[in-house]
């Protein structure tokens, strides 16, 4: 009796804070995970909450990064993209190669190279959903071919070769020594999110009241937006304190971080508040509605699919220029991490159910733990044994989540 | 009087079952055309012909005496032909406002236009008059009435000159059933024309002005519901047999 009268309440707690429980979870479950890291590995010198581990922590998040969101729609649309690694690596390979091999391979053509490694990815990705959408073969088989046919068109593009090193401009793409943006900027973007964030907070409440539609109680506004507020400035402070070696210069948020950053961001805001995101999740909940309410799905699973493709070719541009050399087995395995991200995130294979957020989220607790296992120096094997012990719990917390709400 | 909606001669395969074989209806301004016939009899094709989902093998379809095309729901949409379909066709995991809106979205730029809709929304819900606390939970969370009650509400938000209600009441109580009629002799009152397929003779000898039977993808006829009992309807549905002596119903019904 007490409980369930406990457990209503705390419902009500997380229904009036207006956020996805889910997502509520996953923060969670990321402070004890990096709790438990901290008191772990306290007696050593590398210790997990360092701003040292902190910031290679979210360099280490960017690649999954730059592609979990793309998975997202990918799987909430009941479609799956198997062939991200492979796609990641071939375009990967592709721009090493523009930038480094004669006629084209002069250091200024860095930015021709990136162009044409996204539009590659692009390509690939929209061929492949082609195939899905309009011949109806299932993404899993077509995507698996890719996953075939762009790993092995890697080695054969470089016969076998590892191409390098890069342009130095390309390579602060991957946050190296110069591929940070320093502390002033650091700070810009920091103040810049949390003036939107502001910003957001109250005209969309102002413009709500206006409309005489119902808000969040001004507690719950403030506890929300309070969070989001201390998560960044946090964020700045961590990522202002780890300087250069040798130095007492803040190196600042990598610029790979700010990619992941600047694309979360974009896509987050595209799901929600866009009709391609609304169709995106219709598609996913019921295709013969979609179809039905005059929703062009064909088109919708064409253009996920190169979206899919060219955050993959965008993770491949961050992923070699961090380095500094492509071999023909970057990105190797790579899927596996994103799909898992995304579903740790909170995303249903079954579809029509997933938040940019929530994989986020996911990419960032996966990289903690491996981040946290390698501090303790934990052995690789027991590290993937871990890994997939946490994606299981997560599907199966997941499944319980969306039967008890219906 | 030329009709609202007019489908001549449709005809439908779907592989080797012939779901329409050579079907006409008409529908006039301000009536309710009941559809009947057995599970399977092609109603509901019939009415998907007319709503884009499908698209039939021959046949016409003229809209005020026009001949049209309608190859996609957008075609129907566009020339205020709405539908609700037997199976609701909603979105289960996108709420109400979304399920109102969807494929006809209010924006603002690129910036869905959540306000209004949600807005416009709870004006056409509480027109139906069943009561949807929390227009923002995702359809599944909803009782079978609430979700039918969506579905009306998407239909009629977009002011239909034609409206086909494919079971409209099936996941409804009596108390709710009751709006439904109600609102269908408001929109009726406007002059909207409505297709009503229904399994409740009752429903639609109280409603329908003329009532057309469908038998294994045929038309058995089309006759005035003044004109003829239950028993007379029962053997149109079962026998696919018209009744003696009624009159030829292609036009509308006599007010009485
Ligand atoms: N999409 C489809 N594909 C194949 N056969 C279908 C399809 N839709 C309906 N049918 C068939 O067409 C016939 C008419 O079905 P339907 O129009 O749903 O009947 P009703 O609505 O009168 O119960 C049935 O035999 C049904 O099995
Ligand atoms: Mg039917």
């Amino acid at each position: 009796m007490q409980t369930q009268a406990a457990s209503r309440a705390n419902a009500n707690l997380v229904q009036s804070l207006g956020v996805d429980g889910r997502i509520l979870t996953m923060l969670v479950v990321l402070a004890v995970v990096w709790t438990v890291f901290q008191i772990l590995t306290l007696g050593q010198p590398g210790q997990f909450l360092s701003p040292q581990n902190l910031w290679n922590l979210s360099v280490q998040t960017a690649v999954v990064g730059i592609m979990v969101g793309g998975m997202v729609m990918v799987i909430v649309t009941r479609q799956i993209d198997l062939s991200v690694g492979s796609i990641l690596g071939f375009s990967g390979m592709i721009m090493a190669l523009i930038q480094t091999v004669p006629p084209l391979g002069w250091g200024g053509n860095w930015i021709l190279a990136l162009l044409a490694g996204l539009l590659l990815g692009a390509l690939i990705g929209a061929f492949q959903g082609y195939w899905v959408a309009y011949w109806a073969v299932p993404a899993f088989v077509v995507t698996l071919a890719g996953l075939l046919i762009f790993r092995n068109a890697t080695f054969i593009v470089a016969s076998g070769r590892t191409i390098g090193p890069l342009n130095d401009n390309f390579k602060v793409l991957g946050g190296g020594l110069n591929g940070s943006i320093g502390e002033f900027w650091t700070w810009v973007v920091g103040l810049v999110v949390m003036a939107y964030i502001v910003y957001q907070a109250l005209t969309n409440r102002s413009r709500r009241i206006k409309n005489g539609l119902p808000v969040r109680p001004v507690w719950a506004e403030a506890v929300v937006n309070g969070i989001l507020l201390a998560l960044t400035l946090a964020f700045v402070l961590v990522m202002n304190a780890f300087p250069y070696p040798g130095t007492n210069i803040p190196r600042g948020m990598p610029v790979p971080v700010l990619i992941t950053l600047v694309v979360l961001f974009a896509l987050n805001w595209v799901a929600l508040n866009t009709r391609f995101g609304r169709y995106v999740f219709a598609i996913g909940g019921n295709p013969e509605a979609a179809l039905l309410a005059g929703i062009n799905v064909k088109r919708i699973l064409v253009a996920v699919f190169a979206l899919m493709g060219m955050l993959a070719a965008l993770a491949g541009a961050v992923q070699a220029a961090r380095l500094n050399f492509v071999t023909n087995s970057m990105g190797n395995l790579l899927e596996l991490d994103v799909i898992a991200a995304a579903v740790i995130g909170g995303t249903a294979l079954a579809g029509g159910s997933g938040t940019i957020v929530g994989a986020a989220l996911g990419a960032l607790l996966m990289s903690s733990l491996r981040s946290g296992m390698v501090l303790m120096g934990m052995p690789t094997e027991w590290q993937n044994v871990v890994l997939g012990a946490v994606l299981l719990a997560a599907v199966i917390w997941n499944t319980v989540y969306l039967r008890n709400r219906r | 009087m030329t009709p609202l909606v007019e489908m001549h001669n449709i005809s439908l395969r779907f592989g080797g079952n012939q779901a329409l074989d050579n079907v006409s209806v008409n529908l006039y301004p301000g009536e309710v055309v009941g559809l009947l016939g057995h599970n399977g009899a092609g109603k509901s094709t019939l009415i998907k012909v007319l709503s884009g989902a499908y698209r039939a093998d021959s046949g016409q379809i003229r809209v005020n005496g026009q001949e049209v095309q309608i190859r996609t729901p957008q075609d129907a949409q566009a020339q205020g032909i709405e539908t609700i379909y037997q199976t609701l066709a909603l979105a289960d995991n996108l709420d109400a406002v979304a399920n109102v809106f969807l494929g006809r979205e209010k924006v603002r730029g690129v910036m869905l236009d959540e306000d209004i809709m949600e807005l416009e929304a709870r004006k056409t819900l509480d027109r139906l008059r069943v009561k949807i606390p929390s227009l923002r939970l995702p359809v599944a969370q909803m009782s079978g009435g609430q979700r039918q009650t969506v579905a009306i509400g998407r239909a009629i938000y977009f002011k239909a000159r034609c409206l086909i209600m494919d079971e409209p009441t099936a996941a409804l109580g009596p108390e709710e059933t009751q709006k439904v009629h109600q609102l269908i002799k408001a929109l009726k009152a406007e002059g909207v024309g409505i297709f009503l397929i229904s399994h409740d003779l009752h429903d639609v000898f109280d409603l329908a002005d003329r009532i057309t039977v469908m038998k294994n993808g045929r038309l058995v006829g089309t006759v005035y519901t003044q004109d003829v009992t239950h028993d007379d309807v029962l053997g149109m549905i079962i026998g696919g047999v018209m009744p003696k002596n009624v009159r030829p119903a292609d036009q509308p019904a006599p007010r009485a």
